[in-house]
């Protein structure tokens, strides 16, 4: 008896942290259907906010240039981030903790002072701000976490492979690419998944050197912070959640089932 | 499970893998492209950044850039209110997610995996959004006090980001000791402040990392939900650089950051060192 009490208490508390987190995004996908031009006020059902949406030209434009953004820099990222993971993890001495020191820098830096470093160099080089230099930024700031995803699976990999690989002529190059590189493909998709993820979060570093050319967060920014929201937002966020979380989701889910289904066979 | 995770030693290591180098390349080779990157696109921006900290506005050395906050009263007083927002925010979440943290890792929800994915699930979610949806929720309270709706607003934002390695150590808890302290008498809450905070150590130390500093380098949060009064230490460094003539003094103060999450940062390297666990959801 007392412990289906406390089991009952238990649950009620995870469900009322679980309403404090989820019911403020459903309230936002509830006022997505009212067009008053105010926070919070319901001025009766509508879908105008949503013919506004997909109808609005800098929105669609915004998400244009996000996804050409994510995928652009995630593929460079990938590229980048596996071959790294592949050279750091078989260093030695000095040089392995000097790599990852320098692999850390992005990723434990403020993301504000990482953005303004950027601003800064790319005058200094005479890169335009823009497309370039937030291909080149997104790609730097995202290889870390490919490297992140990468490693583990270098740990399981037979370390004879690749030697094997040269010992029968292939060359180096040839050998990464036929022996190592498709034993670490599903460390590879986490990566990409990860890298196109975090570039498509990322506006503070694109604040600073988007040079007009705007993504959806830079886009979010501009019009929360400046513009004074304006009610179109709130069905851009709404479709916003509602995309996110069932992919979120979906991928979790499937990722666990996957894992329970390697520990069994295991 | 742990154990299959972890790279083989480095003995073990120094025994199977001699040194290639078959046609001039070594494996090793495979990081210069990304570490040349690196270089040039990471490392080379800081000290352009510690040069300007470091020049007046016409290129002459001078240090008046960091006079310059050690000489503004206000810019203290607005540094002092940015850390103590900080700091409730960081107390705020660690009191509302050891109890979760607790709760989920409890025998009773042990396993419910879609439980705690769905606590830890808005991290990637764009905070902009996040916090577009408590400005509503304080529209319809009714809440204009700035402090409070920045406070609520980096709460909502950051409690993931603590969560998540409370979790990750709490659930990955040896639970023999817990039967032990039992066993031996001792009470839920002794055991509760004996033997589970004391083991979650590391996990606080990193929730509370993952939380402080990024609260403090924010400025998106309080320009959404907030005014002048909480200007945070990133709103500072945004303002400087929203003009060009503001770089130097930017820099300094971006300087300032930079440090203080290095130091940061080791001191969780010797908290945590060796108590890191494998585990955690995504």
């Amino acid at each position: 008896m007392k412990k289906q009490v406390k089991t009952g208490l238990i649950w009620a508390f995870v469900g009322v942290m679980l309403a404090v987190m989820y019911v403020p995004i459903i309230i936002l996908i509830v006022f997505s259907f009212t067009d008053a031009k105010a926070l919070g006020v319901w001025e009766g059902f509508s879908l105008e906010l949503y013919a506004d949406l997909f109808t609005n030209e800098s929105i669609g434009a915004a998400l244009g240039n996000s996804l050409v953004l994510a995928t652009v820099s995630a593929l460079l990222a990938t590229l980048l981030g596996t071959t790294a993971a592949v050279g750091v993890y078989y260093m030695r001495r000095w040089k392995k903790p000097a790599a990852e020191f320098v692999s850390n820098i992005t990723m434990e830096n403020a993301e504000i002072v990482t953005g303004v470093a950027f601003m800064m160099f790319f005058l200094a080089v005479r890169i335009p701000y823009g497309w370039a230099a937030l291909i080149i930024a997104h790609t730097m700031i995202t290889v870390p976490y490919v490297m992140l995803s990468v490693t583990p699976r270098l740990s399981q990999l037979n370390p004879n492979l690749y030697e094997a690989g040269l010992d029968l002529g292939a060359s180096p190059i040839r050998s990464m690419f036929c022996v190592i590189i498709p034993q670490l493909i599903p460390g590879m998709i986490s990566g990409f998944i990860m890298a196109f993820t975090l570039s498509l979060d990322d506006f503070i570093v694109s604040k600073f050197i988007n040079g007009g050319v705007e993504t959806i967060p830079v886009y979010l920014y501009n019009a929360l912070a400046k513009r004074g929201a304006d009610p179109t937002l709130r069905a851009l966020s709404a479709v916003m959640f509602i995309v996110l979380l069932t992919v979120l989701i979906v991928l979790n889910v499937v990722t666990a089932a996957q894992k329970r289904k390697r520990s069994v066979a295991k | 499970m742990k154990n299959r995770e972890k790279p083989p030693s480095g003995g073990m290591k120094e025994k199977t893998v001699k040194p290639v180098k078959i046609r001039g390349i070594k494996r090793t080779t495979f990081a210069v492209p990304y570490l040349a990157l690196s270089i040039i696109f990471v490392v080379v921006p800081l000290f352009i950044m510690l040069y300007y900290a470091f020049t007046d506005g016409s290129g002459h050395f001078s240090f008046s850039n960091f006079g310059h906050f050690f000489s503004r009263p206000n810019i203290m007083l607005v540094m002092g209110r940015s850390f103590l927002i900080a700091l409730l925010t960081t107390v705020i979440c660690f009191l509302l997610a050891y109890p979760l943290a607790l709760a989920l890792s409890s025998t009773a929800l042990n396993g419910k995996f879609v439980l705690v994915m769905l606590f830890i699930l808005p991290m990637w979610i764009n905070s902009l959004l996040r916090t577009y949806t408590v400005k509503i929720v304080l529209s319809l309270l009714n809440i204009s006090n700035a402090w409070v709706a920045v406070t609520t607003g980096m709460v909502y934002d950051f409690f993931p980001f603590m969560l998540m390695p409370l979790y990750s150590v709490l659930s990955g808890m040896d639970r023999s000791l817990i039967e032990a302290s039992h066993d031996l008498g001792a009470s839920a809450a002794t055991t509760l402040f004996k033997v589970k905070l004391p083991l979650s150590l590391p996990g606080i130390v990193s929730g509370v990392l993952m939380v402080f500093m990024p609260t403090v380098s924010t400025f998106a949060i309080s320009d959404i939900l907030g005014d002048t009064s909480t200007y945070m230490f990133g709103n500072i460094i945004n303002q400087w650089f929203a003009n060009s003539g503001g770089w130097n003094i930017g820099s300094a103060y971006s300087l300032i950051l930079l440090l203080l999450i290095a130091v940061t940062v080791i001191i969780a390297n010797r908290i945590t060192k060796g108590k890191t666990e494998a585990g955690g959801v995504l």
